[in-house]
């Protein structure tokens, strides 16, 4: 049996998006660009694609700008943002994405003085000392709806409502690359003026992403070239990734809450399996989270070789999360929430997808019941 | 400049006595055998000088780049003809000069004169050669002590002229020198301590342990990677995966926890030799190197060293990680040294490995195990062996 359950660090596509991709990039070869039919054609199914996105959060599509992923869409808000805006202070969080705490990063040497709000053991930002950090010199606020790796809800409404209320100038970005198509939201409901989404989480292609800029937002390229998307993001159109994740991003949001609750039904079934099954575990999902994503640590075992002995079985898992296992060192968002060192050697990630069905769930719970009895009894725990 | 002819000077190959021609067949072989792939060379040696003469259209960098790895050569100069006329080899050495000068400020001409029916001699061929030049290139200065630039000319059949001297990789002509088998782990040390013997002229068989699956196949795709990477030096390495996952389940379970790692080890080199011995190959070659980790303390040498009966060489024996890593950048393999994937070693490891163990100790404890020499077989039995070149 083959168990796919790593879906917080790529998804499989839908069959129907690669057909009609495989298709497009065939037959509807043309520069969107181009004077004539072909690119016509071409411009048609980039234009359906931003009517998609923009719909799937009641946007404007025209606040829709095309990237080639989430990264680069981290990547124009944060450094669009910090060059059009007079005012050198920035606040973020504690458990970013790398795409964003690294473009912090790079915006702290020149310059910009960057301060990340803490999180509780829940991973969800502390409201009270987030209000602390807020000035009205404050210009930028860049937090994530869904932690990658705990799947914690953060309070991007409030922390919003808070910043706009102490400079209604300064911008609130959202990185929703792994809400998006998970849990609802809106523009409206979020107050966001600029958001990030990635097409490979939702079962879209990969090297496509998009940032929603609110109409009004200041904001500069960070390419230059030939003027496409209005001058925000010039380079000739992704235009078959950009059809596929238009369609994606489609099928993904109907009937979301049905599809979720379900989701969310299994992400609990194994959960409560690992509870029941398993002593000494620590939950690392709160229970304001997104449906699919599940972190669990188990004590006197280690990540890295649970996850293999599980691919042994078929099934596919992650040890914190999927871009931090570049580098070793313990996971940043387990340091952030407090969570004991000897447990974090013992994370999982288990992420769920539309696609899992409940003996899948049923089948994982077994064998890592297995996998972790006999490496703890390698590792002579207790 | 097209480059018409590589000179090639060996090392210490050429201190050899009566052994010398059959090192230089040897050495001959290897450059030929390299060089097919970029296309077709004529390749001659007279006087201890290796003669290299592309037949065919040729990129001299990517020519230099697989010369430069063939171990027995000293260095090499890349050797541009003209004919025997004073104007044509002053118009040939100025260009040569143009072409390859960065920041150096001083140049000497060094001459040779082979044909004899040449109208100058070598010291009038520098004199002239060195004032022609000082006429085209005016901020250029002459330095007979310390050049940098030293421009040659040699009269022959032509006039052979060149101003750079490449360092070959040294060492002696591969396979002059018999085979052993490295341990290659994966890590910074072992395809570094695998390359210091092969430039001694020994061709390697690798082995390398892999413990599925608990170590992910990256792992194991990374030390393929290595192998491929030591065989443009050492050319075709066999590398024998050996599945080791059941004797080191076998070792925690009935072993004492400290002890883990160096009971891993004697077995680990146990499994070596055999391959060695199977495979015609009369030593083994480790990366480690005194006091680095825990396993490699003096008396954890001790015991590792007394698994087997072969000789057991460790280049890397004396050098500190900064010395192995200058090595590891320089034969281009630290990059891929550095992927951070659990191996074979690294992922069970005791809190307190005991850095002090006796043999005596060891040895008890290995008789836990039972039948260790099946254990062994068994493992050898089920290897994969991957051709890397």
């Amino acid at each position: 049996m083959e168990v796919y359950l790593d879906n917080s660090s790529t998804t499989r596509p839908y069959k129907e998006v690669v057909d009609a991709m495989a298709d497009a990039m065939y037959n509807n070869f043309g520069n969107p660009s181009s004077l004539h039919r072909k690119g016509i054609e071409a411009e048609k199914l980039i234009k359906s694609a931003r009517i998609a996105v923009a719909e799937a959060i009641k946007a404007d599509p025209e606040e829709i700008f095309f990237t080639s992923g989430g990264t680069e869409a981290d990547n124009l808000a944060l450094r669009g943002a910090a060059a059009a805006n007079r005012g050198r202070h920035i606040i973020s969080t504690q458990v970013e994405h790398p795409a964003v705490l690294n473009t912090l990063e790079s915006l702290k040497n020149s310059g910009f003085v960057i301060e990340y709000a803490p999180v509780n053991k829940n991973s969800e930002v502390d409201i009270e000392i987030f209000k602390r950090l807020v000035r009205s010199d404050t210009i930028l606020v860049s937090a994530m709806l869904v932690n990658n790796e705990t799947g914690a809800i953060q309070p991007v409404t409030e922390m919003c409502r808070i910043l706009k209320s102490v400079n209604p100038n300064a911008l609130f970005h959202i990185d929703a690359v792994q809400a998006f198509g998970k849990i609802p939201f809106t523009v409206s409901s979020t107050g966001a003026d600029m958001i990030s989404f990635s097409s490979h989480k939702i079962h879209g292609p990969k090297g496509v992403g998009a940032l929603y800029v609110k109409k009004g937002t200041r904001i500069s390229p960070i390419l230059f070239g030939g003027g496409q998307q209005r001058n925000l993001r010039p380079g000739t159109e992704n235009v078959q990734g950009i059809y596929g994740f238009g369609l994606a991003s489609k099928i993904a949001n109907e009937n979301l809450s049905e599809k979720m609750t379900r989701v969310r039904n299994l992400r609990n079934r194994l959960c409560d399996g690992i509870l029941r099954e398993i002593s000494d575990v620590s939950v690392n999902t709160p229970l304001n989270s997104a449906p699919h994503i599940l972190n669990v640590s188990f004590r006197g075992t280690r990540s890295e070789v649970l996850l293999h002995s599980l691919e042994n079985d078929g099934i596919y898992i992650s040890s914190g999360s999927a871009c931090s296992s570049h580098k070793k060192g313990p996971s940043y968002v387990m340091t952030a929430i407090g969570l004991d060192p000897q447990l974090i050697d013992g994370t999982l990630r288990f992420s769920l997808s539309e696609f899992n069905t409940e003996s899948e769930i049923d089948y994982t719970l077994e064998k890592l019941k297995g996998a972790v009895a006999s490496l703890r009894k390698l590792m002579k725990y207790k | 400049m097209k480059t018409d002819l590589f000179l090639l000077k060996y090392g210490e190959l050429a201190l050899k006595g009566l052994n010398k021609p059959a090192f230089e067949k040897k050495l001959l072989n290897t450059i030929k055998r390299r060089l097919a792939k970029l296309g077709n060379f004529s390749v001659r040696c007279s006087q201890s000088t290796i003669y290299v003469e592309p037949l065919c259209e040729i990129d001299t960098e990517e020519v230099l780049s697989v010369l430069s790895k063939i171990f027995g050569i000293a260095n090499i100069c890349p050797v541009v003809k003209c004919e025997k006329d004073l104007d044509e080899i002053e118009k040939t050495a100025v260009e040569l000069i143009r072409e390859y000068r960065t920041t150096q400020k001083t140049f000497k001409v060094e001459s040779k004169r082979e044909d004899k029916s040449f109208p100058l001699n070598s010291p009038q061929l520098s004199r002239e050669m060195g004032g022609r030049i000082l006429k085209n290139i005016n901020d250029l200065k002459v330095d007979v002590h310390t050049p940098e630039i030293m421009v040659n000319i040699e009269i022959r059949d032509k006039a052979y002229v060149y101003t750079r001297k490449i360092q070959g990789a040294g060492g002696m002509p591969l396979g002059s020198n018999g085979k052993a088998a490295i341990l290659l782990s994966g890590g910074i040390d072992s395809p570094v301590a695998g390359w210091m013997i092969c430039k001694r002229g020994v061709c390697l068989e690798a082995v390398h342990f892999h413990s599925h699956p608990y170590t992910s196949d990256r792992a194991r795709d990374k030390v393929l990677d290595l192998a491929r990477i030591m065989a443009k030096y050492c050319g075709r390495i066999n590398v024998h995966v050996v599945p080791f996952t059941e004797i080191q389940l076998a070792i925690i379970e009935k072993c004492p926890e400290n002890y883990l790692t160096v009971i891993m080890r004697r077995l680990m080199m146990r499994i070596a030799e055999k391959i060695a011995v199977a495979n015609n190959a009369q030593a083994l070659i480790t990366g480690e190197s005194i006091g680095q980790v825990a396993s490699q303390t003096m008396e954890s040498l001790v015991c590792t060293d007394s698994a087997v009966n072969i000789p057991v060489f460790r280049p890397c024996i004396g050098m500190d990680k900064e010395e192995i890593v200058t090595i590891s950048k320089k034969i281009g393999a630290f990059e891929t040294s550095i992927q951070p994937f659990e191996d074979c070693c690294t992922i069970f490891v005791p809190k307190h490995p005991k850095t002090k163990p006796t043999l005596a100790e060891i040895e008890e404890a290995e008789l836990l195990l039972g039948d260790i020499e099946a254990m062994l077989d068994d493992a050898i039995a089920r290897d994969e062996v991957v051709v890397c070149e």
